[in-house]
């Protein structure tokens, strides 16, 4: 039976392997999501991200457990950074997950991210699709922890969950772009450690500015939690139940998903588009090019615009330097 | 562009709190550019099968420093073969004493790397012995 039919039935096996086809990529793997990709789309895919020691994996771990106890099945799919010297990585969220590990309507894997920055690997977004085919009812994905412009997570989730911890910075840091501007829900984990309150009341504060609204009627909920204890794990699954319920009430979850295939297209796109000119330059100019842009006899742009022209032909190349103007001339 | 990596996954079964040595380990392999998944002390053989179907890898490293290891590891291997992953490279560390090692390699434990294996010794032979296309 094919690797596709053996994920649709249940089979386990199958779903790990799947996620390993789409990490190694090329035409098998497109191949196995176009067959699964109409059996896609019924999870709730949620993201945790915060920064690396505020407890997202112990977190992702006692969220997991109370939404088994509620009857829902779930995947979670846990980066972490691959290594820039040797490629390889250590990956080590499953510790935090250890005694959910042999239940079945749990299933955990764990990514490296491959030299993708963001907070995801490449292939998460269809790591999430091969769990969503499996019918996992909830997909969990714990980014690479996360500094402050990893906000990859909100162009492949429903709902975002920004884990905080005390001491990790001031009221400043609350208030600058990037990461915080993300969430649905904050949580302020290691609740009972000393700041906690401080904490917590500068997220409060950030959000009674309006920050995080988005010009959206969803003020996100801001929790506190003892995840090693697993204090407030069941107030924050209502909060993510609560989330959800508000998108499908109020037609956001239509729209998130529309701008979810947008981003997604586009970034196929632009990828497909690099790695085919790549196949056909890298031979010809690519080298005479690089070397004069590193020798200042022609500035980067200008290399690229050579390239471009090669690959596209004139006539594409000057619709788009006129600044998208259709006019034919 | 994408790339095939060597995942391997390695695991301290049974009552042993002594981890050092597997995260020397798991360091060394990740260094030589597998990607290398740490479960965590005292797994039961059925989370250490568990977690290698799950994680789909190429290699199981077993440490183990209790004495327990002629228990653990058979036990282990019987249930991977159940669940299909007989095509996965097993290894063993820790302390082993050397009469085990016959009777470990007959079970299907191919590699068993003791105190002062190399880097170079452990990454060569998980090199040389999954198959990657």
């Amino acid at each position: 039976m094919d690797l596709v039919d053996r994920l649709l039935s249940g089979d386990r096996r199958a779903a790990a392997q799947l996620v390993t086809l789409m990490e190694d990529g090329g035409p098998p793997a497109r191949a196995a999501i176009a067959t699964l990709y109409p059996h896609t789309g019924r999870a709730h895919i949620v993201g945790v991200t915060g920064s690396p020691g505020t407890g997202k994996s112990t977190l992702v771990y006692e969220l997991a457990k109370e939404f088994r106890s509620r009857g829902k099945t779930v995947g979670i799919i846990a980066v972490d950074p691959t290594s820039p010297f040797s490629g390889g990585a250590l990956l080590g969220d499953r510790i935090r997950m250890q005694k959910l590990s042999t239940d079945e309507g749990i299933f955990i894997r764990s990514m490296a991210s491959r030299g993708q920055l963001g907070g995801l690997a490449r292939a998460t977004g269809d790591a999430i699709k091969v769990l969503d085919a499996f019918g996992r009812d909830l997909v969990m994905v714990e980014t690479v922890g996360a500094g402050q412009s990893e906000v990859e997570i909100a162009r492949a989730a429903h709902t975002v969950i920004v884990v905080d911890a005390p001491g990790l910075g001031d009221d400043i840091q609350a208030i600058k772009a990037g990461l915080f501007e993300i969430a649905d829900i904050f949580v302020v984990n290691k609740a009972d450690r000393d700041g906690a309150d401080r904490t917590y009341l500068t997220l409060e504060m950030m959000l009674d500015m309006g920050e995080g609204n988005r010009g959206r009627d969803w003020r996100p909920p801001l929790l506190k939690t003892i995840a090693l204890q697993g204090d407030g794990a069941v107030a924050l699954a209502d909060a993510v139940e609560c989330h959800l319920a508000h998108l499908e009430g109020s037609g956001q979850l239509h729209e998130r998903k529309m701008s979810l295939a947008q981003e997604e297209l586009r970034r196929i796109l632009g990828q497909e588009l690099l790695d085919r000119l790549m196949e056909q330059v890298w031979t010809k100019e690519w080298d005479s090019l690089t070397q004069g842009i590193a020798d200042r006899r022609i500035d980067p742009y200008t290399a690229a615009d050579t390239l471009l022209e090669g690959f596209l032909g004139g006539v594409a190349l000057e619709g788009a330097a006129e600044g998208g103007d259709h006019d034919p001339r | 562009m994408p790339e095939k990596k060597i995942r391997v996954l390695v695991a301290k079964p049974g009552l042993d709190g002594h981890d050092r040595g597997v995260k020397v380990v798991a360091r060394m392999l990740r260094d030589a550019g597998m990607e290398v998944i740490y479960t965590g002390l005292r797994q039961t053989p059925e989370m250490v099968v568990t977690a290698a179907l799950q994680e789909d890898v190429d290699v199981i490293g077993l440490s183990i420093l209790s004495g327990a290891h002629m228990t653990l590891l058979p036990r282990i291997l019987e249930l991977a073969r159940e669940k299909g992953l007989g095509d996965v490279v097993f290894l063993a560390g820790g302390i082993i004493p050397d009469e085990d090692v016959p009777a470990l390699r007959e079970m299907g434990v191919i590699g068993i790397f003791g105190p002062g294996a190399s880097s170079e010794e452990i990454a060569g032979f998980i090199k040389e012995h999954v198959k990657k296309d």
